[in-house]
């Protein structure tokens, strides 16, 4: 008796063990990753990075047409992916809950939600950059966009799920047409949520590399135009780890610790909007 | 007239706006089936030359126009189960801890912390595995491998070879890190979906922590633990950046899994630009579609399972 209870112990022990030492590692490797972020980027940290632009090796460079073409590839995705997101996760929630179409479009959004990124930049190559035979931010926007939207969908959908139907019963009562309850009542309802999943479409378009190699190409001048090739922090820091020159390396480290910082900084936004939404 | 000419307009913006909607949603659906069809009739000219054999060929030579992906697939799938067979124990481990044991007021800080290795971007993996993870691989972990495991019997030839850092195993290893978030978000959110009484009752008989889980809670989730893992699955079949700078990118088979090889993703990323209109161009695209088929497999599955227990629910 007693031995079968020490060795039921015994083997509680070693297991919950075994997780705690899963939990350690776990949290071991953000710290690390983190740690060697900082230890690398921080020394390359300067007004220069932000000042000058991508330079060949041996002269003093920045990351200044990385960091614009950021913005602009992302901000194009989110122009083209944030209505398409919102109205078809508005579509699911409010006007086709249960029919066929509803259950097809959300079971294939679920899986574009996670389909390989390197997929997505092939189909947008074949698509916008070989008929027009040169490479594009305008492409690399789009493929953002085909990334992002299924975010903003999953959320736009779960969140107004949650408004309750009396509101919207209300509003129709008082003679609203549904469009107008949709967007005057159900939208404001659920604003934060709905910002929530545009964040965290935001953060998963500004970190991504694989689509961008296909359609934005990279560029190592300034450019603000959307039609020609355009570099962006994700792509410099391909080119420049696979670097020899020691400036190139350390600017690559430098560019991942804005990118990294700036991607977590939209995705802890996002969690404490949605912790506040769920608390009200 | 003024009312009728208001009413006529409100009711045209209505259906405009559900018409809309209803554009959005059937966009998502084309956008899946755009990708297939683009990237089919890009590897058209690939697959009608070389026919089934692309699947089974692993030759891979540019100025011979000899293309297959056997040499891609291998790889995708051998460090897909590395992946695998770290990611999926210690990814549940860490659902258990949240679930079970964690101090209640640490549980939400460590889940986001967890989550938030979700959410640093690929290439950070990939430039933190080249320049940090592949020297202690190439240091310490794969001569240890070599001088232990080499040695013995049937599944020494796993371990052999000189330590290049670079390889199969370190960009599984990689992957599994990668992944791990993905694991233990959703089975620590099935976990959560275990009623407590059942816990209590199994507590209450005198149950261990160990037994709970065992018996109660993994039973419980089953279908919900294994559609994560396939999420997971699915994630780290299409990764490409944290595995191209680690891999190697060796466009040949070899049995030890130190050895450099290449995946899908990788072959794709590092060729394309050098790739030339034609066969060439066509055989990345028809490693591209072939990606597409198995990713989008194993994400239906997953989704079909973790579906069926929503309604369940």
């Amino acid at each position: 008796m007693a031995n079968l209870y020490s060795g039921r112990k015994r083997r509680n022990l070693v297991w919950t063990g075994l997780a705690y030492g899963a939990t350690g590692l776990g949290l071991t490797m953000l710290v690390i990753i983190l740690a060697t972020l900082l230890w690398n980027g921080l020394g390359g940290l300067s007004l220069d990075v932000f000042t000058k632009n991508t330079a060949p090796p041996g002269v003093v460079g920045g990351l200044l047409n990385s960091i614009v073409g950021s913005l602009i590839t992302t901000g194009l995705g989110l122009a083209i992916g944030a209505p398409l997101g919102i109205l078809a996760g508005t579509y699911l929630a409010e006007y086709g809950r249960n029919d066929r179409l509803a259950t097809v479009v959300r079971f294939i959004n679920d899986i574009l939600l996670s389909a390989p990124s390197i997929v997505v930049g092939l189909f947008i190559y074949e698509l916008l950059v070989v008929p027009v035979g040169h490479f594009s931010a305008l492409a690399g926007g789009v493929a953002l966009a085909v990334l992002g939207a299924p975010i903003m969908v999953r959320t736009t959908e779960d969140m107004l799920n949650l408004v309750p139907n009396q509101l919207r019963e209300a509003a129709s009562a008082l003679g609203m047409p549904r469009s107008l309850v949709i967007q005057h009542i159900a939208y404001r309802a659920v604003r934060s949520g709905i910002i929530t999943g545009v964040l965290l479409a935001i953060a998963r378009m500004t970190g991504e590399t694989a689509p961008l190699i296909f359609t934005a190409l990279g560029n190592s001048l300034f450019t603000l135009d959307p039609t020609g090739p355009m570099s962006s922090l994700p792509l410099i820091i391909y080119e420049f780890a696979r670097s020899p020159y020691a400036e190139q390396q350390s600017l690559a480290w430098t560019g991942a610790l804005i990118l990294t910082f700036a991607v977590l900084a939209l995705s802890i936004a996002a969690r404490a909007l949605s912790a506040q939404t769920q608390q009200k | 007239m003024d009312r009728a000419r208001a009413l006529s307009r409100l009711k045209f913006a209505d259906s405009g706006f559900r018409l809309m909607t209803l554009a959005s949603a059937l966009v998502v659906l084309v956008l899946l089936a755009g990708v297939a069809i683009a990237l089919f009739a890009g590897a058209w000219p690939a697959f009608h030359e070389f026919g089934f054999g692309f699947l089974f060929s692993d030759a891979w030579s540019p100025p011979r126009e000899k293309f297959g992906a056997a040499t891609a697939i291998y790889g995708t799938l051998v460090t897909s189960l590395i992946a695998m067979l770290i990611a999926v124990p210690v990814g549940l481990g860490i659902a258990v801890f949240l679930t079970e044991l964690c101090w209640l007021p640490l549980r939400r800080p460590i889940g986001v912390a967890i989550e938030l290795l979700a959410g640093i971007p690929s290439i950070i993996y990939g430039i933190w595995g080249v320049y940090y993870f592949r020297p202690v691989m190439q240091s310490y972990i794969q001569p240890f491998l070599i001088g232990t495991l080499g040695n013995v019997p049937v599944i020494g030839f796993l371990f052999q070879g000189p330590p290049f850092g670079y390889g199969v195993l370190t960009a599984g290893l990689v992957l599994a890190l990668m992944i791990l978030p993905f694991i233990t978000a959703v089975s620590r959110d099935v976990f959560d979906t275990v009623p407590t009484v059942l816990k209590e009752a199994a507590y209450g008989v005198g149950a261990t922590t160990f037994e709970v889980v065992g018996n109660i809670v993994l039973p419980y989730t089953r279908v919900g633990v294994i559609g994560g893992v396939m999420l997971a699955l699915g994630r780290a079949l299409g990764e490409t950046m944290a595995v191209t700078f680690v891999i190697g990118n060796a466009t040949k088979i070899q049995t030890s899994i130190l050895a450099q090889g290449t995946t899908i993703s990788a072959m794709i990323a590092n060729q394309f630009a050098d790739a030339d209109p034609g066969l060439f161009t066509s055989s990345l695209l028809a490693l591209g579609f072939i990606l597409f088929v198995i990713t989008f497999i194993v994400l239906a599955a997953a989704r079909a399972l973790l579906a069926s227990l929503e309604m369940k629910a």
